[in-house]
């Protein structure tokens, strides 16, 4: 008894449906993933330019010479990946650890002022990004002149209102018994927070540490705005900048897409569950 | 015994505030730094001329000049056209999908939830490369390829007037949908089956179900992925800079892209804060309508 019958004794007519079924779903797969698969394949041609060329989409043979034409370009090919990283990294571990933190607090310790300044946030996560754009560059460039350094790129994102909310609404559903009786046990503040509360919200910050790594590696605003030399970009500006450098060199292109997906691929089909879980953990809860 | 007992709560509530500020010292620095004095500070731009040393207050000057700006109200529009054309096609689609996942086996499920949010890990600007020659203009170009099996001549989607905007709406709907199937399925899987059972005993059809329990119980998800997308069409940016930079004559130009251009193309800073604060106002309200006449009989 649910939304689809369940066809009891006909099991026929039941795979039938769910052949149709699993068939459209395919079909519609096909089209989601065709530019991703267009992006590989095409990323393992030669690096000819593109009026010499057709688009196949099937390949008649492999050759990385694409991938190195993309990382012969500029010297600091790598160096972009090596940012991104770096910045991805702090920026994830220091949203963990702070938004957690700040999470536990909205949620478990009695201060005052606490509701007034969560609804601050809550009010400040719905204001668009392009009102604190103008501000905040000005912030960086002109007042603290820490243009063009990994600074720039880390600070503004140290820690997410987001991030702060989801593990405050994952906290919340943390029995306050147990806390009392750790610090009954004598645990202080920190105690309780890093024995207790860490330990149990291991799955969420593990969801939020995924979300916060592959939106710092994907993001490309602001790393766009506040470098202005090569060696201190990240990947997504070093390939916007191929890009345009090289509008005719379709398989060099497509390596450097490539390139600047793959980590998130590989994070992906590693860490799957994590993934799927974070789209629901926001959504649904709050 | 009430002598013992006081003292004890009034340090323990002492001790856990000192702790509470504490633990939120370093978000609240962060916070006030990068996002609160940022807001207050775009409001105040938004009434200067902005200049790198000592700007002139100029009153409603930037925001009486960008509602005079036809541009400004072109900008307005497109992103409307693109919200309205892209996001009710997009739920429209995350429904459908996430119905016809919901009888399959859980691990079947989890396959195609996988498949459909791929796409959504690559990068805004991989994904641009690519759709760039997608719609590449050449007769070899993957949609003109798809097109000349039909025999319709070659377009040119993304150079000409007629067909840019076209072209991102076209994008849109056939980039990844996982975020909203996914939430879409969690919700068809928490409505309780007992709701079906009676509608069978009254004899319900597939679709009398899916049009009386279906729609109605997914109502506050519905409302949730509306508000989100309007929100998130409403600033888009990324796409209309990546693939057509806004043009040709301003066809795509998106308000985003507007205030990105105004703020670091020509500088003016003041300008870009007084409409950034309309868009704001203009994303408050419609939310605020959305919540107002699809929140009426949502139960939370």
């Amino acid at each position: 008894m649910a939304l689809y019958s369940e066809h009891t004794g006909k099991k026929p007519l039941k795979y039938a449906r769910n052949t149709v079924i699993i068939i459209i779903l395919l079909l519609f797969a096909l089209a989601t993933i065709f530019p991703i698969y267009f992006m590989i394949i095409s990323s393992l041609g030669d690096p000819v330019e593109a009026g010499a060329m057709s688009y196949t989409l099937f390949p008649t043979k492999i050759s990385l010479e694409s991938y190195k034409f993309f990382f012969d370009y500029s010297d600091y090919s790598l160096r972009w990946l090596l940012n991104s990283l770096i910045v991805a990294s702090v920026v994830t571990v220091s949203n963990v650890f702070f938004a957690s933190m700040a999470g536990y607090a909205f949620s478990k310790i009695r201060f005052k002022g606490r509701s007034v300044l969560f609804a601050i946030l809550l009010v400040a996560m719905m204001i668009p990004y392009q009102v604190t754009q103008v501000p905040l560059y000005i912030l960086i460039v002109n007042i603290f002149e820490i243009q063009n350094t990994y600074s720039a790129l880390i600070l503004p994102g140290l820690v997410t209102v987001y991030n702060i909310f989801l593990s405050k609404q994952f906290m919340s559903s943390i029995p306050g018994e147990i806390l009392e009786c750790a610090k009954i046990e004598g645990c202080n503040q920190f105690q309780v927070y890093l024995r207790i509360i860490l330990p149990l919200s291991k799955t969420v910050l593990a969801v939020m540490a995924i979300l916060t790594f592959m939106e710092s590696w994907n993001t490309f605003f602001w790393p766009l705005l506040v470098t202005n030399t090569m060696d201190m970009q990240t990947i997504q500006v070093g390939l916007k900048n191929f890009r345009f450098a090289n509008t005719t060199y379709f398989a060099p292109m497509m390596a450097g897409a490539t390139i600047s997906a793959l980590p998130m691929f590989i994070l992906f089909f590693s860490l799957q569950k994590y993934f799927l879980k974070g789209v629901t953990v926001g959504a649904v809860k709050g | 015994m009430t002598q013992i007992a006081k003292p004890i709560k009034r340090r323990k509530i002492k001790g856990d505030s000192g702790a509470g500020y504490a633990f939120i010292a370093v978000a609240l620095v962060i916070f006030a730094l990068f996002t609160a004095y940022p807001v207050l500070s775009a409001l105040i731009i938004s009434f200067q001329k902005y200049m790198p040393l000592g700007s002139k207050f100029i009153g409603f000057d930037n925001y009486i000049d960008s509602l005079k700006d036809p541009l400004f109200w072109k900008a307005i529009k497109n992103t409307v056209v693109y919200t309205v054309l892209t996001v009710p096609v997009a739920l429209f689609i995350s429904l459908g999908v996430s119905l016809l996942i919901l009888p399959l086996k859980k691990k079947l499920q989890t396959v195609f939830k996988a498949i459909y949010y791929l796409p959504a890990v690559a990068s805004g600007v991989a994904l641009s490369v690519v759709w760039l020659w997608i719609f590449d203009p050449m007769p070899n170009g993957i949609f003109n390829q798809l097109l000349g099996y039909f025999g319709i001549n070659n377009v040119n989607w993304l150079g000409a007037t007629s067909t840019s905007m076209f072209s991102l709406v076209l994008m849109s709907w056939l980039s990844s949908h996982g975020t909203s199937i996914i939430i879409y399925l969690a919700a068809l899987l928490g409505i309780d089956d007992s709701y079906y059972e009676a509608a069978e005993l009254d004899g319900a059809s597939f679709l009398k179900k899916l049009w009386y329990i279906v729609i109605p119980c997914l109502k506050p998800t519905t409302l949730f992925l509306l508000v989100t997308g309007v929100i998130g069409s409403f600033q888009v940016f990324q796409n209309a800079y990546l693939m057509t930079g806004g043009g040709p004559d301003n066809a795509t130009t998106m308000v985003g892209l507007l205030i990105f251009n105004n703020a670091f193309k020509y500088f003016e800073f003041g300008k870009a804060a007084a409409q950034s604060l309309i868009l704001a106002l203009i994303i408050g309200g419609i939310s605020l309508i959305q919540f107002k006449f699809l929140g009426k009989d949502v139960e939370y």
